[in-house]
């Protein structure tokens, strides 16, 4: 074995990202000022933008083994790999003013986010279970100290509690249907797994309860529903910052695993898994939309639209086919456009004393900041999937691929839901457009609020933007993602 | 020669007790923290075991990872217990009623 078998030019944006996440660790070191990060921001970004080009340059070459075949590189890990930097990217430009005001903006805040980049990658070139389980808990852990980082909140510190409980029984029950998967099948790895399938057939019980144990993980990690009660405490204890880390970018690697581990690994027990997700995905979508309607802080009324955009997500993986799976991707990239611009605006109207997170700091925004209304406004319609926002054709799309497969009954009670969901998206730019101002519940002194940076605002700008722009492009779009997909598969 | 099913019996007994120590216990955050590695623990002694059964070590490469992820998460846990013990005065499970709804 020489080091090019090993073919680590797949895993560069990996290694880059590592490395200089502990180089940041390092600098983090001789910065005198202990409170703000110094030159350390700078690094952290071009250490982003450093991992997505590299990964980025990857999407057009033929998938290849690395590391002995612990890890693929085929386009849908290049693109996905290149989102997740950028994504992240976004969330450090957007958190820096909040988490500065609030004594989180330290060196290892940064350090921390960029090693959970990484984790995230690993998941998403996963193509053994290890590389998956070493994925998720790097990702993992490095959430449960983000959310615990700011020591003097009671909420954050029982929300990182919460979090890091269910979490870990989620990967518990994760790992022992793995256990399971590997006696059964005798690799760990997902060719090997989808290989041992001609053997194996679905009247063993014990590959039943080890699929089962499987998805029940995938679905913790999702934040589908039956395994959804993390996800509005988490986002509501959690400060904003960290929401927007936590509820973006992962998604993109939630996905990927999904589609390594049942597209590949499991894909050919599909008639096993599929009605579980058929299931999860329905009373995701009931669940969430129905509940978030009760809901007065804007936060916890997020988690519970990402439970129902997951049981969305889940309609693309229900055929089992290349079809829906690419639909899905097109589904997650657009969610997680939405989603870093949804926090992004709660977080520029948040200043140091003031948490924007009530509805009813949304009253009346027009008046006091009508191009951020105006971007609100796109995000809730992207949200919903009104047309002509990308959410629409995101929604269109899973719901095009779960009706070719012949879940007609589903479909139909997804669209029903959806309308239901619309009411609670809709009512904030009610609130927006046609409430007045309340003296009671504006930001202190009746301000116009905080002037946030205007790097920010550009960028947060053309990231809600894109999402109406992209319409006149968005089937090339669709078609690229689709290209990505095309040889996916077990090599 | 013991047979594999003892194993998978202790494997799964392991498992068990500790959902059930996450699940029924109401009093001390403590005892969640020693469910959860036992729960990792269910899962390395199923991998130990197959991979014995099977004649394939990377089972066995896979049980030093989870080790190795179990001390970090234990260690993580046992940090975010003090941070919620300073702000709460308290580490008992039906004190995290402050998130709701």
């Amino acid at each position: 074995m020489t080091l090019a078998q090993l073919n680590l030019s797949i895993v560069g944006p990996e290694i880059v990202v590592s490395v200089m996440a502990c180089v940041i660790l390092i600098v983090d070191l001789y910065c005198k000022s202990p409170r703000r990060a110094g030159p350390i921001y700078p690094l952290a970004l071009i250490t982003l933008m450093a991992g997505a080009v590299l990964s980025f340059g990857q999407w057009d070459q033929p998938s290849a083994l690395a590391l002995n075949g612990l890890v693929i590189g085929d386009p849908v890990a290049a693109i996905l790999k290149a989102a997740t930097c950028l994504g992240v990217a976004g969330v450090l430009l957007y958190s820096r003013d909040y988490a500065q005001a609030r004594g989180l903006w330290r060196g290892e805040y940064l350090v921390l986010a960029l090693f959970g980049a990484v984790g995230m990658m690993t998941m998403i070139g996963a193509n053994h279970l290890l590389t998956i389980y070493v994925g998720l808990e790097l990702l993992a852990l490095c959430l449960y100290a983000m959310i615990g980082m700011q020591r003097d909140s009671v909420r954050a510190a029982e929300a990182a509690m919460k979090y890091f409980i269910l979490g870990a029984l989620a990967s518990g029950v994760l790992l022992y249907g793995m256990s399971l998967l590997y006696g059964l099948t005798g690799s760990l790895a997902l060719p090997a797994i989808s290989a041992a399938s001609a053997s194996l057939t679905l009247d063993s019980l014990p590959l039943l309860v080890a699929i089962a144990l499987i998805v029940a993980g995938l679905l913790f990690k999702l934040g589908a529903v039956p395994f959804h009660m993390w996800v509005p405490d988490v986002y509501d204890g959690s400060a904003t910052a960290t929401t927007l880390y936590l509820s973006a970018v992962p998604k993109l690697a939630a996905f990927a695993i999904l589609l390594r581990l049942l597209g590949v690994g499991l894909g050919d027990w599909l008639t096993a898994w599929q009605d579980m997700l058929a299931v999860a995905a329905v009373l995701s979508i009931a669940l969430g939309n129905i509940i978030a309607i009760a809901q007065r802080n804007i936060k916890r009324m997020l988690a519970y639209s990402t439970i129902s955009h997951m049981g969305f997500l889940l309609l693309g993986f229900l055929g089992g086919n290349v079809h829906g799976y690419s639909a899905a991707l097109s589904y997650v990239v657009i969610y997680a456009t939405v989603t870093l611009g949804a926090f992004g605006i709660i977080l520029v109207l948040s200043d140091s004393e003031f948490e924007s997170d009530t509805l009813d700091d949304f009253k009346g925004l027009n008046q006091r900041h009508p191009w951020l209304a105006f971007l609100m406004l796109i995000v809730m319609f992207s949200l919903a999937g009104i047309p002509p926002t990308a959410g629409f054709f995101a929604k269109l799309l899973v719901l095009q691929s779960a009706l070719e497969s012949g879940f007609v009954g589903t479909v139909v009670f997804a669209v029903l839901l959806a309308v239901v969901g619309a009411f609670y998206y809709l009512r904030v730019v009610k609130l927006m457009y046609f409430d007045s101002l309340d003296d009671t519940v504006t930001s202190p002194e009746g301000e116009p609020g905080p002037t946030p940076r205007r790097s920010f605002l550009w960028v947060l700008s053309a990231n809600i933007l894109l999402l109406l722009g992209i319409t006149p492009w968005v089937g090339s779009l669709v078609d690229w993602l689709s290209t990505a997909l095309n040889d996916f598969g077990p090599i | 020669m013991i047979p594999l099913s003892h194993y998978l019996v202790v494997g799964a007994l392991l498992f068990a007790i500790s959902v059930v120590g996450i699940f029924l216990n109401r009093k001390n955050l403590v005892i969640i923290l020693m469910a959860i590695e036992l729960l990792l623990l269910a899962a390395n002694m199923n991998f130990v075991a197959f991979s014995h059964y099977l004649g394939d070590l990377s089972g066995q490469v896979f049980v030093f990872f989870i080790l190795t992820v179990a001390a970090a998460e234990a260690a993580i846990g046992l940090a975010i217990l003090i941070v919620l013990f300073r702000t709460r005065r308290s580490i008992n499970v039906q004190d995290l009623d402050r998130l709701r709804g």
